[in-house]
């Protein structure tokens, strides 16, 4: 029987040299083991139905692209410069933060974008989840997706299509908090004076996309 | 509250060194998945203040428990810990020596050591986490280290290992 072992630091200073350092040092092959245990859990999750938002990462010619879907469908794309690690952060406080990078729900979405940049797609067919928007701003997206691919639209001139001519103003306020960029084609209403007019993901962005559609 | 992605990323390496010490490496993928899909199903619930890191521990020593208990149950004594092996090839083969060590010893004693020293949870938190007092859990980590001093220190000598 041992005599009673009064602190902490005793306790800790009998650790025979070398036990510390390999208890908490990494395996040589933890990245690749935590890579495929973290796709494994995503597939469980996904099979339990408790992946509420799921999403990845989609590199395209106007950079890195934030892409959530929930189980209803595509909730949520996001340009690089609106923060990807804030829109993360705003998915788990709107909607659930059970949130995995599971790249695989998101995988009809990646096609089909990547088949947009290639200039061989005009039109999205995904299942899109419109929660993040409410009221007027989901009625003015909802008109959005009547513009067509390489056609252009103002903002009085959505309004007018929204049954509110005069609410152009709440039109551009829609268009700057659209959840959807690119699949719901706000970067197709401009100004009424032809000037492009603003854009969640920069003007250049804005101007890339149009001049994409404009080529095809 | 944080996307549980980044609990995961955060935790996910201590969570598997934790399951490796207390169940061994052949069963720790299945203790670090089971731990991370219920804590993925409990998350938003879980208190806005809450010890992320010690409520992982929690249930991975839940989870752990129940993979022993099947052990005991089952056909399989204990599961197989790889010998001294390649150094690629089964998981946590490059500790082998360590994790054969600390197999040996009762499941409190292994429990403390691993959540004190793994994880680096106060001897209060580890009591939370096995039940007890606090120095119930100090008193195992002891016994626990005394016994790798006998068993496993020769081993790290003639290995040559560094401290």
């Amino acid at each position: 029987m041992m005599n009673p072992i009064a602190t902490d630091a005793a306790v800790d200073a009998a650790v025979p040299p070398g036990v510390l350092t390999r208890l908490t040092a990494a395996d040589p092959a933890d990245d690749e083991t935590l890579e495929h245990l973290h796709s494994a859990l995503a597939r469980a999750a996904q099979a339990e139905g408790v992946l509420d938002v799921a999403y990845r990462i989609l590199d395209t010619p106007v950079g890195p692209l934030l892409l959530a879907a929930t189980e209803r469908g595509l909730v949520r794309v996001a340009y690089a410069s609106q923060n990807h690690d804030l829109v993360l952060q705003q998915l788990a406080e709107q909607l659930s933060p059970r949130i995995l990078n599971a790249p695989q729900r998101l995988d009809a979405a990646a096609r089909e974008i990547d088949e947009y940049f290639a200039g061989i797609r005009t039109s999205f067919g995904l299942a899109l989840d419109f929660r993040l928007a409410t009221g007027f701003r989901r009625e003015v997206l909802a008109r959005l997706t009547e513009i067509g691919y390489g056609h252009t639209e103002s903002y009085a001139g959505v309004a007018i299509a929204a049954g509110h001519p005069r609410a152009f103003r709440a039109v551009g306020s829609a268009c700057a908090t659209n959840p959807l960029p690119l699949v719901v084609p706000c970067h197709r209403v401009v100004r009424s004076d032809g000037s492009l007019g603003e854009y969640a993901g920069g003007t250049a962005a804005k101007r890339a996309l149009l001049c994409l559609e404009a080529a095809a | 509250m944080r996307p549980f992605e980044q609990i995961v990323t955060e935790h996910g390496a201590t969570v598997l060194r934790v399951c490796r010490a207390v169940v061994g490496p052949v069963d720790a993928d299945d203790a670090w998945s089971e731990t991370f899909l219920a804590a993925l199903r409990a998350y938003p619930s879980l208190g806005a203040g809450a010890n992320i890191q010690a409520w992982l521990v929690t249930i991975a020593h839940r989870k752990a428990i129940d993979i022993i208990r099947a052990r005991a149950r089952g056909a399989v004594t204990v599961a197989e810990l790889p010998d001294r092996a390649s150094p690629t090839g089964n998981p946590g083969a490059w500790n082998a020596e360590l994790w054969e060590a600390l197999a040996r010893l009762p499941d409190r004693q292994r429990q403390s050591l691993a959540y004190h020293f793994v994880v680096g949870l106060p001897y209060a938190q580890v009591a939370e986490v096995l039940g007890g007092t606090t120095d119930a859990a100090r008193r195992a980590a002891a016994d626990g280290i005394a016994s790798l001093r006998r068993t496993y220190a020769g081993a790290l000598e003639s290995n040559g290992a560094q401290p």
